[in-house]
Formats: C-alpha cells, sequence, structure tokens
C-alpha cells in the first residue's frame, strides 16, 4: 500500500483515438493522447489503483496510480567508441598524425 | 454498441481566442489591419519595452551580458579548408552562462515580468526544452507559481533523454511538469490548464517571448564593435520557431548593425514528420530543426498566439542547414579544441559557421549567437546511445548522405563538414501559397512585401 500524501506519478488518457485531432499522421491516429503527472496522493491506494493527486501547484488531478516517489532515470547513456574516434580525427585534423 | 465519443477537444478548441486573450493580457485586435495583415511594428513597440528597460529588467535577473570568445583553435581548424586569404573569425556568445543555462532566459523573463505585473498568480508554457527551465527558474525567482507542459513520450512510454532532463530542471525551480504523448492535441490540454488556473501564457511567440532577445543581437553588435571596431559581418543563429532570429536581428539593428548578414541554421530532420508517434524518438534534436524551422518561418501564425512575434522571414537573409552528424563532430571540437562542453542541440549555429567562415574573407567576422549547458540526457553521449537503442546507426562519412530516422553520419574528417543552402525563394513561395485565392490589396502586397524582406513585384512573381 502506498501512503496517503506520498510523493507519486499518475498516467491518464485525456483522448481516446478516435477522440483525437484529425489531422494526425496514420500511427499516431491509433494510440491515445496520455498524460504523466505527479503529486501527492489524497488517500492511500494501491499501485494501478485510479487515484486523486494534488499537484505541486495546488491542482486535483486523477489517473492512474503508476510509480511512488519517482526517480530520475535519464543518465549519459551507454558509452559510443565512435566519440573516440571523433576526438582522433579533430585531433589528427589539427595537429596532424603525431598528436599523442 | 453505441461508442461514446467525447467533444472535450473540439469544445476547448473553439474557446481558443477568448482563452488566449484573458492569458497574455494583450488585445491583438488593435493591430489588425484590414485585410490579411497586422501591424507588427507597433505590436512589438506598444509593450512598454525600450532597449534599456529590458536591460535593466534582465541584468537585475542574472540574464544577458554573457561573454563573448573568439574561437581561435576553431577559426583555425575552419581556414585548413578555406583557399588563402579565406577563413572568417569565429565568434561566440556563450548564453550558457544565462541564469537557466540558455538564451531562453532572456525570453521568459519578460513574461514573468508581464505577468508579475500584471497579477497573475502562476505562469504556463507549453515547451519541452530550455525555455521550460528558463520560465520555471524566472518564475521561483519572481515568487509566481509555474507549469511547464511538455510533448515528451510516445506510445510505449519511451521519452526522449532531453527532455527527461529539461522535466528535471523545471522541476529542480519548483515547477510542477506536465507530460504528454506525442501530437498536436498538446495545444488542447495547454488551453485546458490556462482556462483552469487563469496563468499567464508565457508563450514564446508574445512580444515579451521575442523583445526579450533584442538585447542578445544587441549585445553582439556592441561586444563586436568594442574588439574589432567593426560589426560582424555575419551573425548565425540557430532557428526553429522564429523567435531567436527575430529578437537577434531586430536588436543587431537597433546597434546600428544594419549590414550585418542574418543567417539562420537548422539540423535537417527532412522526411521525419514531427506529429507521428514512430518518429519521435528518431530524431537526435528536438529543436533547433528544419521540422519547426520551415514550417513556423512560412506560417508564423501556426503558434500559441493569434499575431507571432516571431517572423523570422522578415530578417533572415540565408538559411542554412547541417545534418545532425555534423552538430556532434562540432560539439565536440568545441570541447577539445575550446575546452567549452556545451549543447549539443545550441551547436547547430557553431557546425554552419566552421562551413560557412570558409567562404568568407580572413577579415570577416562570424558570431555564433549562442550555447546552451549541456549535462545528463542532453549531451551528446546519451543523444547518441539513444538513436543507437532505437534502430538509427552511427558511422563516419559523408554527413550529406545522412538520412534522419535512418543513420547519423559523422564528418569523416573535418573537410566534410559542410552546410547546405534551402531555398528561400521556395520558402516565401510556400508563405503565399495560402493568399493564392485571396484578393489582395495594394496594403495587402505591402504587409507580404515586409513579411518576406522583398519588394512588391517580388511578391506578385512569387505567386505567379
Amino acid at each position: 500500500m502506498i501512503n496517503k500524501g506520498s510523493y507519486v506519478r499518475i498516467r491518464k488518457t485525456l483522448l481516446k483515438p478516435e477522440e483525437r485531432s484529425k489531422n494526425l499522421p496514420i500511427e499516431t491516429t491509433k494510440v491515445p493522447f496520455k498524460m504523466w503527472v505527479k503529486g501527492f496522493l489524497t488517500s492511500d491506494a494501491d499501485l494501478f489503483d485510479i487515484v486523486t493527486i494534488k499537484t505541486i501547484t495546488g491542482r486535483i488531478e486523477t489517473g492512474r496510480l503508476k510509480e511512488a516517489n519517482p526517480p530520475y532515470k535519464h543518465s549519459y547513456g551507454d558509452f559510443i567508441p565512435e566519440i573516440l574516434t571523433l576526438r582522433d580525427i579533430i585531433k589528427k585534423d589539427m595537429y596532424g598524425d603525431n598528436c599523442e | 454498441m453505441v461508442i461514446i465519443v467525447n467533444n472535450a477537444y473540439q469544445d476547448i478548441m473553439n474557446q481558443k481566442n477568448e482563452i488566449m486573450k484573458k492569458s497574455v493580457g494583450l488585445d491583438y485586435e488593435k493591430y489588425e489591419l484590414d485585410g490579411i495583415g497586422f501591424d507588427f511594428e507597433l505590436m512589438m513597440n506598444d509593450q512598454g519595452y525600450d532597449i534599456e528597460r529590458i536591460r535593466k529588467i534582465q541584468s537585475e535577473n542574472m540574464v544577458g551580458n554573457t561573454p563573448l570568445v573568439e574561437l581561435k583553435n576553431i577559426t583555425k581548424y575552419a581556414r585548413k579548408y578555406a583557399k588563402k586569404g579565406y577563413g572568417a573569425r569565429i565568434f561566440l556568445k556563450d548564453e550558457a552562462a544565462n541564469i537557466s543555462g540558455s538564451f531562453k532566459a532572456r525570453r521568459a523573463v519578460l513574461s514573468v515580468n508581464q505577468a508579475k505585473e500584471l497579477g497573475y498568480k502562476g505562469v504556463i508554457a507549453a515547451t519541452s526544452g530550455n525555455y521550460g527551465a528558463a520560465v520555471a527558474a524566472l518564475a521561483a525567482k519572481a515568487g509566481l507559481e509555474c507549469i511547464i507542459v511538455q510533448e515528451c513520450f510516445d506510445s510505449n512510454n519511451i521519452s526522449q533523454p532531453e527532455i527527461l532532463e529539461k522535466a528535471r530542471k523545471c522541476e529542480a525551480y519548483g515547477a510542477e511538469v506536465i507530460q504528454l504523448s506525442v501530437g498536436p492535441e498538446l495545444f488542447y490540454s495547454f488551453l485546458k490548464l490556462i482556462d483552469d488556473t487563469g496563468y499567464f501564457n508565457a508563450s514564446l511567440y508574445s512580444p515579451y517571448g521575442v523583445k526579450g532577445i533584442e538585447t542578445l543581437g544587441y549585445e553582439v553588435a556592441n561586444d563586436v564593435m568594442e574588439l574589432t571596431n567593426k560589426f560582424p559581418e555575419a551573425v548565425i543563429i540557430t532557428n526553429a520557431g522564429g523567435g531567436n532570429l527575430t529578437g537577434t536581428a531586430r536588436g543587431l539593428k537597433d546597434a546600428g548593425a544594419v549590414n550585418t548578414q542574418i543567417i539562420g541554421a537548422s539540423v535537417n530532420l527532412y522526411g521525419l514528420h514531427m506529429a507521428s508517434d514512430t518518429d519521435f524518438n528518431k530524431k537526435s534534436f528536438t529543436t533547433g530543426h528544419t521540422g519547426f524551422g520551415i514550417p513556423f518561418a512560412v506560417f508564423p501564425d501556426r503558434s500559441d498566439v493569434p499575431r507571432s512575434a516571431a517572423r523570422p522571414l522578415r530578417y533572415m537573409d540565408r538559411y542554412l542547414m547541417v545534418n545532425q552528424g555534423s552538430v556532434f563532430f562540432m560539439t565536440e571540437a568545441l570541447a577539445i579544441l575550446e575546452g567549452m562542453e556545451r549543447g549539443p542541440a545550441g551547436n547547430t549555429s557553431l557546425a554552419v559557421a566552421f562551413s560557412l567562415a570558409q567562404t568568407m574573407k580572413d577579415t570577416d567576422i562570424i558570431v555564433v549567437q549562442e550555447t546552451e549547458y549541456t549535462g545528463a540526457g542532453k549531451h551528446l553521449l546519451p543523444q547518441l546511445s539513444f538513436a543507437r537503442k532505437n534502430g538509427v546507426e552511427i558511422k563516419f562519412g559523408n554527413p550529406l548522405e545522412e538520412v534522419p530516422g535512418k543513420n547519423i553520419i559523422f564528418p569523416k574528417d573535418g573537410s566534410y563538414l559542410k552546410h547546405q543552402d534551402i531555398n528561400m525563394d521556395e520558402l516565401k513561395k510556400s508563405y503565399l501559397k495560402r493568399y493564392r485565392d485571396t484578393k489582395l490589396t495594394v496594403q495587402d502586397y505591402k504587409y507580404l512585401a515586409e513579411e518576406l524582406m522583398i519588394n512588391i513585384d517580388k511578391v506578385k512573381d512569387l505567386m505567379k
């Protein structure tokens, strides 16, 4: 159970595929238009319940409970070895082959 | 079976004008002319912000007066591929030094100031980029609430790393971030939020959103004059919605640099559809690309206000593009040759400058007018790693052969980094297309001539 007052992230479908704008590429027309937002749970709930939250600006939103204490997961990604080749090219261009 | 379709989308869209008017505290009707046009200069000059006042507000908010640095090593690098006597000096305005880490703070500060003066409780902006961070930072400083609305995820809940980083940054300044899946219905959600909250629309396209950048052009002109006793021959401006270019050009002219070439630069994303759920995560640039740059140039009033203050074709002498691989290449060059880790998206104009400098005399001066902060999510490493995960091939070769969404091609050496011209007449023709069936008056033609920086005969010629 996730306690009332916990900081959580919810997801909500705002428009079903048939309710979406008419001028869309075909692949976009097949999927719903969704929203993710964070806030404080207004009552105890379990993951995937439909819940109500109060956002940081005091707005009330409802949606499916996806995550408590939502983390930031973005990073510097996997290492891309081609970057080393890029550096090598630039240094060779500038300083010639004897840049070691 | 009865399928119930709610009409919320259309209902809100029908109230668009009314909602927008309340949210910018500005009556656009006042500037409308008979026929198709409006009085652009009156709209820009009617808001009580002259350059001195803007400079004062900005300096009180840690915005502006950023360093202008000469990129001597990159200039030397470019000259390697130029014929004798060619290879312009390249200068860079380090806009990452602004509060919030990009030139966008110049735009945000006026919107926030205006919201505060008019007594709004909060500000709201629709942006996945640096502008959100700027609005959030300045709203925090002004004691206003802030909501940032982002286009963030595809239907598999996968997001561009750069946009996730922007969400983090906005939240770090205390803003609420609303993240949406791909699609132009963002505008629907945005209108609904404005209507529900009564917040000020800190639009990138309001006069405040554009006038704030005039100081950037003004500083560039004066800084270069002070250092070299002349105005720059060219200023290169990364172009997406057109505000950066419009504001910078106006500021340059205001400072007297009327002969400086105004050059737009975008990353080439031809072939990727901006509203496509599947193309969304195939790109490695979320702004500064042709997918925004071209539609907003040829139809500026597609924006979130009735009359956009961002009108790049009024000022742009040339519009050049480079591929994604070339921007990454120059991002790396900036780090390892100049000790500046910035971007990557903000380095689009730098990549163009590297190639363009080779066509200009060695006594000429090119200014690249922005940089942006870098970090987790919005560094070239996460961008490239994300591209690879999405099936985009990364290789070395001729960048002009890059196919956006399929591959990223790094120049196999500096000589392969080349810009391409976007045909200005074709852009102007696209702009004019919507008036093909309109009966135009003399005043309309005059307006179109000003919009496209050409004479009336040329307007008529392009409409044939």
